[in-house]
């Protein structure tokens, strides 16, 4: 691959260094390169199959739950290789969360929805759970709407409340980076505003990475923008210049939608 | 005939030869149920369920010590079956997908629902009763779970195995261990559907007579001591239907319409349970 013009990324959260990864003899991954910067919004573009939710399933093992999937290559989170075999899987989603496509709220109420989390890693008296929720609802920007119904089932909220609350459940537990798997591709475009009003106060707290199939999305919200193309990062670089002046040609068709 | 009055007479007779295949069906059903409630409604009274079995040739009498004992033995079946059969439901669907030990424990249980439960009987009275000395209702109660665990292992896991992946993963992403993904998250998520296999298991095993036959056999005194033989409601069925004492005979019907209105009680029970929850 050809040199590429690099961000300048001081404070990195994540260091993906020469990362392959392969589901089962088919390479979905090849060789990619690049940080994630700590409290930034680092979005990950491209057309279906490039590769961008792969990555960023990468990020906290999820590939471990199937056995033909490998990753090689390093991720350094704190100077350690998260990849590393003898790394505890679960710790590392503790640190490092996760939201879906689709809401998908645990089969229990709202209040035990973020209590589920929280409760694996940390021992506190009932009022600080109690506080622990309303903090992690209000930083979801749920609160208002579900501080007197804390006790019904998470199903019942609306497709749009169901996902903040998958936003706030991953807030409970105080990880140090969320990562937004396609987050509003299933909801309607108030819900969606909302969201992306939540991304923009969540990362002076948070590292956020997020795979996005709406390009305006990523130019709205996003600091750096990485756009994937066939298991290959073809071109990152902070969202301005890779919306304005991209190196590629191939960056610049995919954003002017001549292809994908 | 045109090409689509033709198909309107192949669909004419197709629904007609289906509703004759309902109809006979529902038709031995309500038969069954019929001749049950004939005959057995002279036999319901407050005696059967307060006084215990008479003696051949006897006048009057109940079932009293054989619906204690058939509860008794169920309710330690079940007490056996439901843990084993929802762990084992839960390995199967959880941990061991793809292993080979799944894959045989999968082969087993399909063998065990098969098996007729004539078999198990034998099986554990040459285990357990040959070898503790005696008929028990503990036997009965372990030939009975024998039967019941397939049942809901099966159920678990097909119940588990609807569970949509993303809310596996969204378990695992809060970096919960794979046992509480598994036991609080997805477990919880069909929750109505274990608990209406493990009815539905229950049911199945509530007329079972040939497993106990050779375990619990029978006793027609009153006795909630679970290491002598017990009375039971099928074995007391089956006996005293062949009889030839008129009365024993009454007393087989009002047993046999009990076990019925039981079965017939806890299915449709669990269908207005969990009706609502399952539309939301």
């Amino acid at each position: 691959m050809p040199e590429q013009t690099k961000p300048t990324i001081e404070n990195a959260a994540l260091e993906v260094r020469n990362l392959d990864f392969y589901y089962g003899d088919y390479k979905g991954l090849s060789n990619v390169n690049l940080d994630i910067a700590s409290n930034k919004v680092t979005a990950f573009i491209g057309p279906s199959g490039c590769g961008k939710s792969t990555l960023l399933r990468t990020f906290n093992r999820m590939y471990d739950l199937y056995p033909r999937q490998r990753a090689e290559g390093e991720i350094l989170f704190h100077g350690k290789n998260l990849l590393d075999r003898k790394q505890d899987v679960n710790l590392v989603r503790a640190k490092i969360g996760m939201v879906f496509q689709k809401p998908t709220p645990f089969p229990m109420t709202i209040y035990e929805n973020i209590a589920f989390g929280v409760r694996l890693y940390e021992r506190m008296s009932r009022s600080a759970m109690d506080d622990r929720v309303e903090w992690a609802l209000k930083k979801a920007a749920l609160w208002g709407e579900v501080k007197d119904k804390l006790h019904q089932s998470g199903l019942s909220l609306s497709g749009g409340q169901q996902q903040r609350l998958c936003i706030a459940r991953a807030v409970a537990v105080k990880p140090e980076i969320v990562l937004l798997d396609e987050p509003t591709s299933a909801l309607d475009p108030i819900s969606t505003a909302k969201i992306e009003e939540l991304i923009n106060e969540l990362k002076s707290d948070y590292t956020i990475a997020i795979v996005t199939h709406n390009m305006q999305q990523a130019a709205r919200i996003s600091d750096y923008t990485a756009f994937m193309y066939l298991g290959e990062l073809v071109e990152f670089n902070e969202t301005s210049t890779i919306f304005m002046k991209p190196d590629k040609k191939q960056t610049e068709d995919y954003i002017t939608g001549r292809f994908g | 005939m045109t090409l689509y009055t033709r198909r309107i007479w192949i669909n004419r007779l197709g629904i007609t030869l289906s509703m004759l295949a309902m109809s006979l069906g529902l038709i031995a059903l309500l038969w069954i149920l019929w001749t049950l409630f004939s005959k057995g409604f002279a036999a319901l009274s407050i005696d059967l369920f307060t006084q215990d079995t008479p003696a051949p040739g006897s006048e009057g009498g109940g079932l009293r010590n054989a619906i204690v004992g058939s509860g008794l033995i169920l309710l330690f079946s079940m007490l056996i079956a439901t843990p084993v059969g929802i762990l084992a439901g839960i390995y199967l669907a959880e941990y061991g997908r793809v292993s080979k030990f799944a894959a045989f424990t999968r082969f087993m249980t399909d063998i065990m629902l098969s098996a007729p439960s004539i078999v198990i009987g034998l099986f554990v009275y040459a285990l357990f009763v040959a070898t503790t000395g005696g008929f028990s209702g503990w036997a009965g109660s372990l030939a009975l779970a024998l039967i019941a665990i397939p049942v809901v292992v099966r159920t678990t896991e097909n119940m588990l195995k609807l569970v949509p992946t993303s809310l596996r993963e969204a378990a695992f992403a809060v970096g919960a261990p794979r046992w509480q993904v598994s036991l609080k998250v997805t477990l919880r998520a069909v929750k109505s559907g274990v608990v209406t296999g493990v009815l539905l298991a229950m049911a199945r095993i509530t007329g079972e007579t040939a497993p106990l036959l050779f375990t619990a056999l029978n006793n027609q005194f009153f006795s909630t001591n679970m290491s002598e033989p017990m009375g039971n409601l099928p074995v007391v069925i089956f006996q005293f239907a062949l009889s030839p004492y008129e009365n024993w005979v009454n007393l087989a019907w009002g047993g046999a319409l009990l076990i019925a209105f039981l079965v017939l009680a806890v299915n449709i029970g669990v269908r207005i349970a969990f009706r609502n929850k399952d539309k939301r």
